[in-house]
């Protein structure tokens, strides 16, 4: 289990770096992104509009976070935890190939498709803890600015600095690995067993 | 219990404040134990993440999880209590202040229109479970649950033959079916016998019940302990990544089947069990029962 603490943006040689079961601690910008943020940004690609914040190497965080208006217009961050990647699957391998993210952050896994784009174009997956909300609010600094509110508070794309964001568990990386992959096996495997073992 | 709506809906607020930000005591320790027993570097990882965010959840005095769950109260009515025409109404009203005040996440909505009430409340929501007890003192229990350990609930409606060897079957296979979905390490709640409704009840009502209390019937300890081990054989592990802790406890419960039928209910609850209770007694006095405030993190 190494340990990366990693400012953004990253490179695509950087994320190739990466590998499954590695913990990243990230400092720098990430942009939330959750199932309405990536149908739109689909949609302006097919119409050849440009996106309102370059993804270029940088992290997508699958999160509609709670925030709060302060009187002076500013933005904080209440709780921030990850939502269900599973969902975004069906977006995320063209998404990854039109924006080049160079990190996706979620929890619950991506399939097949997404894990080959991930390989294809040099990207990987973290897990961070679901429900650990506070943990990655504490961890925003501060909030730089918000894209698409009109998508609604959790659908909107949150352009967020963050400080030692983590621990982020790579999941997927950019060389077909996928640790979601590998614990499925290992269940399947290991149902026999017990099936066995209680004589079931 | 003689109090007003406006004492009412106070207990009630402070109830739904209390199980959104503190997890109870027994989750707290159940957590703290398998971060110690965890094997896999990963596992540990979430498992120490878990805890560090509960203790930030305390302090700042913020909901532990974004997904404050949908709303359901349970409540043991005394026969002779007063006032009982006053309560539900006060729960909702609790409800949409403890929305804008604790803050919670608006998640009640139409399931036709789509559309989000925006206060946690609409048709059948919070949902209020009742129970008639003797005396003239009134419990009530919140339980807020988040979405994702609710999608993986699973009802079987098994065939008598296969009997408790299928019923740990459907467990497990629940469980394995689940995998990283409902936000382990969970605790299961399983309901055997009645009908559906029964078991699924029954199901979600063992969740509120502590960790540390096993079932009086000596086989039916034994076999939540055998669904505990079984789980945690799985590798599922915390968040899905791998490890040992699966599952922090199980509780099982019955009620008398029809001869045809087995039905076997299985409710998870994520990691972030959140549940108070109270109870107010007759001369207005409030007992707040859940404890949330010793656990070591």
């Amino acid at each position: 289990m190494a340990i990366h603490r990693l400012q953004m943006p990253i490179s695509e040689k950087d994320a190739r770096r990466l590998k499954v079961n590695d913990v990243l601690y990230v400092t720098g910008v990430v942009v939330t992104a959750r199932d309405q943020a990536h149908r739109r940004a689909l949609e302006y690609l097919k119409e050849g509009k440009p996106l309102p914040v370059d993804l270029e190497g940088q992290a997508v965080y699958h999160c509609g976070p709670v925030m709060k208006k302060q009187p002076d217009g500013s933005w904080v961050a209440v709780a921030a935890g990850p939502t269900t990647s599973t969902r975004l699957d069906r977006y995320e391998a063209e998404f990854i190939s039109a924006f080049k993210p160079r990190i996706i952050i979620g929890k619950g896994g991506m399939g097949q498709r997404t894990t080959d784009a991930m390989a294809e174009e040099g990207a990987v997956y973290c897990a961070f803890t679901g429900g650990a909300a506070v943990l990655a609010a504490k961890a925003i600094c501060c909030v730089r600015d918000v894209e698409w509110l009109d998508l609604g508070m959790p659908e909107a794309m949150w352009v967020l600095e963050v400080k030692e964001f983590g621990p982020l568990v790579v999941a997927i990386d950019a060389h077909g690995g996928n640790l979601y992959f590998e614990v499925d096996k290992k269940v399947k495997t290991n149902k026999q067993r017990i099936l066995q073992k209680f004589d079931l | 219990m003689k109090l007003e709506n406006r004492s009412l809906e106070a207990v009630a607020f402070n109830l739904i404040k209390q199980a959104v930000v503190y997890l109870p005591v027994d989750i707290k320790n159940a957590i703290n134990r398998a971060c110690g027993e965890e094997t896999s570097e990963i596992g540990r990882t979430q498992l120490q993440a878990i805890l560090a965010n509960v203790a930030l959840a305390e302090e700042k005095q913020v909901p532990i999880c974004q997904d404050t769950g949908t709303l359901t109260f349970f409540v043991k009515a005394g026969t002779k209590a007063e006032n009982l025409n006053l309560l539900e109404k006060a729960l909702v009203e609790a409800t949409r202040r403890a929305t804008v005040e604790v803050p919670l996440r608006p998640n009640a909505v139409n399931p036709f229109t789509a559309k989000n009430s925006g206060d946690n409340t609409g048709r059948l929501v919070p949902l209020v479970h009742w129970e008639i007890v003797s005396g003239d003192s009134v419990e009530i229990t919140v339980f807020p649950k988040g979405g994702g350990s609710e999608n993986v609930s699973a009802l079987g409606m098994l065939s008598p033959g296969e009997g408790v060897k299928g019923l740990k079957r459907f467990v497990l296979d629940a469980v394995v079916k689940a995998g990283a979905q409902p936000c382990p390490p969970t605790i299961l709640g399983v309901g055997v016998g009645g009908g559906a409704d029964a078991a699924m009840i029954l199901a979600k009502k063992a969740l509120l019940k502590p960790l540390n209390e096993a079932n009086a019937d000596p086989e039916i300890a034994a076999l939540e302990k055998e669904l505990v081990e079984a789980a945690n054989l799985t590798d599922i592990g915390p968040m899905g990544l791998g490890g040992k802790t699966t599952v922090l406890g199980a509780h099982v419960d019955f009620a008398f089947r029809h001869p045809a039928s087995f039905p076997v209910a299985v409710a998870f609850s994520c990691w972030a069990c959140r549940r108070a209770s109270a109870k107010i007694s007759a001369d207005g006095t409030v007992e707040y029962l859940t404890k949330n405030g010793a656990g070591k993190c």
